[in-house]
């Protein structure tokens, strides 16, 4: 199977611009946003209608060529990486939303739309879509779904799956399918919606989410407090949590994260500060100020040593926006950042943070962590360079040892990114061979052939 | 494999094409630097019109290290892309792991005029003409000026276009002939004295101004108002009669050597150490000029009066907040503003909240902010001769969202945008609004307190 032959083959289905087989076109979908991945595909397609998609994918398996579909490859775990080769199938023209229904607070859109405007487009019809993930100015839905992305704003409103209630996908057979009803309540049969949510491309082709919303909250306030350790803010969250409040961000950025965020979006942190917390209380005005003046009281009574409210929602958007920069930002330190994703019960994530300092020291390698303290989900960023082989050595068994350190502490490891191809060598550990056996028969009942998205979350024995 | 191993996953090259003089010879770390998280998608024009991602920022890079690492010849397809880029540096806003694209995108240009892959007599022709020939001669650029005026006074252009002998020229020139800016009667040379004393009797401060090409022939009323409003804020302001070229359009077309050469010139011109700043009022130029000290860097005889050079280069908004410029306290004269920006102003120097508060701070001025005001208009340099239609189409779009706000002005700071504007804005039949340089009104303003 050459690139030509694909041209030949998808010709009548495909406009021709919609193919792509050109070297140079080839090398930049060999990549997402995870560090030092590079594959190259046979040829990348891109549908513009399901209809396209199923003709697309029932002619990958009658030639059985690989099918990685992908959105805009902003993944961290190198889900839509195209590691056997074959076709990427990028989603990202089924770029329509479909409907926006106000009488049962719910949006239909297809898998390519950018995340940021679902939200907007709720937004502007006083709704409310609270999936928040750091990328979301270019993330597609269809991926957000595929990889059950969370969020800022996971505390109180959960991730992804929390929102979706219908799809529609396409199978390994190139059937079309609808799962899910617009109703809240729903237990016919079991809840093949729910599978396909976090599946990551491996069990079928998202091409359609239906998706729910809330009324939106009519005030929102946001905070920033800053700390002399890394302790007294987890003290602090734990206070905040035990008088009962639930705010909607509970984010926080330990020093060389704080440097990097401020040298990059200048909002005023405070780069001599251990640690910040990012918080912000949503609902109703009353009790939103109620809110904020109880946790500025909290925090101040733990050491914070300033705290700062935003003036308006512009100062707000602008701290949410930084610390939505994070990630990226730490590139400013090394050349090359791998990000981790590990995730713990709320109590163990100040142990789980001392862990991963321990663990840098060890292994003598450069860590900053941020995250969502709210969650539990805590992103560990080594800050390495990948041409020193000797280093890099290192860095694995550091990876090993957060990972082990988040299953000792009853966590998990991915919260939110997936497992893709980096989490894949830790998955049996996490989930034991009973799991693991199970999960193998799901992916092979929905994909007997193992065309769809094959070599991630695991191997298939042959 | 998995991303966590020690060595990246590359499929080691079946070819390895070898060295290049440019991204290959480059400190490998600019190109690492790219994380390709995708935050500068959403921010890229060329992504956002096709979706495709080796129409992105991210994108292009990778393309740039897989000639770096010999994995990819520098091929013509290379070429087109890397002049599909726009250069509008949106990315470089965007980016939180601070890539510095400008030198990437200077360097993978470069390596395609090395490669000579998009060479054509006609495409040689016309870079060493206006590149090598036009470029690098003020005063043969002036005489052009010259002629071109002449036909466009005697009214030789508009007969010429009623007539509609237009239809003779060939298809490409016949869509760019609407767009020849209106040459002034008279140049920079002709309305500022070599030196001009400040509006106070002692000057605080010392400051050269340079007066461009296209905005020495086309606006030479935007290098008087600039030399006005220096003046009006205690500047002795020193103006070179004849100039040469920054070089930003050599630099942004991959010709370095001719770039450099022109920047030395300019610094045997002007020399860096006899002056509190040299201002450029023109965004695109503004860029390159501040660029001089990498671009010098490894040249003994200049770099260091080069980086002396860049630590005084200001735009003229820029520095007129930095001296606590004076507002003008002329009686208000009501205008509705929008305020188009320049990318290599805002992108390329950072200089986005100055423009704005100079326009605020005149008498009378309503100023309304339009969508994406920091979004190209596909001037691009000479983007809208080579890629006429996505040039087009960023056009569409932001004289949508310009007019959106039913400004009668539409400010803006780069000659390229004015005309680009302008020209649209003539094509939809608008003849109410107009374009202007902030720095012109506000030198206006400061006239108007001398009638009052």
């Amino acid at each position: 199977m050459t690139a030509p032959d694909v041209r030949h083959a998808l010709g009548s289905t495909l406009a021709d611009a919609d193919i792509l087989t050109e070297i140079e076109d080839l090398i930049p979908y060999g990549f997402d946003g995870t560090a030092t991945l590079k594959e190259r595909p046979l040829a990348v397609v891109f549908p513009r209608s399901t209809k396209q998609v199923s003709a697309v994918v029932k002619w990958a398996r009658e030639a059985r060529v690989p099918v990685v579909s992908r959105g805009n490859g902003t993944g961290l775990s190198g889900g839509s990486v195209p590691v056997a080769g074959g076709l990427v199938l990028c989603l990202n023209h089924l770029d329509r939303i479909v409907e926006l229904d106000r009488a049962n607070l719910t949006i239909r859109a297809q898998a390519g739309v950018v995340t940021q405007d679902i939200f907007a487009a709720a937004d502007a019809a006083g709704l409310f879509y609270p999936p928040d993930p750091g990328s979301m100015k270019i993330s597609t839905i269809g991926g957000n779904v595929a990889e059950n992305s969370g969020g800022l704003r996971g505390l109180k409103y959960g991730v992804t799956r929390d929102y979706v209630l219908g799809m529609e996908v396409v199978l390994a057979d190139g059937s079309i399918c609808r799962l899910g009803t617009a109703c809240v309540k729903d237990v016919a049969g079991y809840s093949l919606r729910d599978l396909f949510i976090g599946s990551e491309g491996t069990l079928g082709i998202v091409t359609e989410v239906l998706l729910k919303l809330l009324p939106r909250p009519t005030a929102r306030r946001t905070l920033l407090a800053t700390f002399a350790a890394m302790d007294e803010a987890a003290a602090t969250v734990s206070a905040i949590i035990a008088a009962g409040i639930v705010p909607c961000t509970l984010e926080f950025l330990d020093r060389r994260t704080i440097q990097c965020v401020e040298d990059f979006a200048h909002v005023g942190l405070p780069t001599d500060a251990e640690a910040v917390l990012l918080i912000e209380a949503d609902g109703h005005p009353a009790a939103v100020d109620d809110e904020v003046a109880h946790i500025e009281k909290l925090c101040r009574e733990h050491a914070a040593t300033t705290v700062r409210v935003a003036a308006d929602a512009a100062e707000a958007t602008r701290l949410a926006t930084a610390r939505r920069s994070a990630f990226s930002a730490l590139a400013r330190l090394r050349p090359t950042t791998i990000l981790e994703d590990v995730t713990v019960p709320r109590s163990e994530l100040a142990a789980m943070i001392r862990d991963v300092e321990a663990i840098a020291l060890k292994h003598d390698v450069q860590i900053a962590t941020f995250g969502h303290f709210g969650d539990g989900n805590l992103h560990p960023t080594i800050l390495t360079d990948e041409r020193d082989t000797a280093e890099m050595h290192r860095v694995e068994a550091a990876i090993t040892a957060i990972v082990e350190a988040a299953l000792a502490r009853g966590g998990t490891i991915t919260g939110e990114h997936g497992v893709g191809l980096a989490k894949k060598p830790f998955l049996r550990r996490q989930l034991g061979d009973a799991s693991y056996s199970l999960l193998q028969l799901v992916k092979r009942s929905f994909d007997p052939d193992g065309l769809l998205n094959p070599g991630k979350i695991f191997d298939l024995p042959a | 494999m998995s991303p966590t191993s020690a060595t990246p996953s590359a499929p080691s090259p079946a070819v390895d094409h070898g060295p290049t003089r440019h991204l290959g010879a480059m400190d490998y770390s600019v190109l690492q630097q790219c994380m390709h998280c995708g935050m500068c998608l959403p921010t890229c024009p060329t992504y956002v019109e096709t979706k495709k991602e080796r129409h992105s920022p991210r994108g292009r890079i990778a393309l740039m290290r897989a000639v770096a690492d010999g994995e990819l010849a520098v091929s013509k397809a290379f070429g087109e892309e890397m002049y599909y880029c726009l250069g509008c540096l949106a990315c470089t806003t965007a980016c939180p792991a601070g890539v510095d694209y400008p030198t990437l995108f200077e360097a993978a240009r470069a390596e395609v005029e090395d490669a000579k892959v998009l060479d054509s007599p006609k495409r040689n022709a016309i870079r060493a003409t206006v590149l090598r020939g036009l470029f690098t001669r003020p005063r043969l650029l002036r005489l052009v000026g010259r002629l071109l005026w002449i036909w466009q006074a005697s009214g030789g252009q508009t007969l010429f276009r009623r007539l509609r002998l237009t239809r003779l020229l060939p298809p490409n020139l016949r869509r760019l002939e609407p767009q020849t800016p209106t040459i002034r009667a008279r140049f920079s040379h002709q309305l500022i004295q070599p030196v001009e004393s400040s509006a106070n009797p002692k000057p605080l401060r010392r400051v050269a101004v340079l007066t461009g090409c296209v905005q020495d022939l086309a606006f030479s009323e935007i290098n008087r108002a600039t030399v006005d409003v220096l003046r009006a804020n205690g500047c002795e302001v020193h103006t070179p009669p004849v100039q040469p070229c920054c070089g930003s359009l050599h630099g942004h077309n991959g010709d370095l050597a001719t770039a450099r050469d022109l920047a030395r010139r300019q610094i045997d011109l002007i020399d860096p150490d006899r002056f509190d700043a040299i201002i450029s009022n023109a965004g695109g130029c503004g860029s390159h000029l501040r660029n001089y000290d990498h671009l010098l860097a490894a040249d003994d005889a200049y770099a260091a009066k080069a980086a002396t050079w860049s630590r005084k280069l200001r735009d003229i908004h820029e520095y007129l907040v930095e001296i606590n410029f004076r507002a003008p306290l002329a009686p208000p004269s009501p205008q509705t503003i929008t305020y188009h920006e320049s990318c290599h102003l805002c992108h390329g120097q950072k200089v986005s909240v100055q423009p704005r508060d100079i326009l605020r701070a005149i008498p009378g001025v309503e100023l309304r902010e339009c969508g994406e005001s920091s979004w190209c208009c596909g001037s691009a340099g000479i983007y809208n001769i080579t890629q006429p239609k996505t040039s087009g189409w960023l056009q569409d779009r932001k004289l949508d969202l310009l007019t959106a706000t039913g400004a009668d002005i539409v400010a803006t700071a780069n000659p390229g945008c004015h005309l680009q504007i302008a020209n649209g804005l003539q094509a939809q039949g608008d003849d109410h609004t107009t374009v202007e340089h902030p720095i012109v009104l506000l030198a206006r303003a400061y006239a108007a307190e001398a009638n009052d």
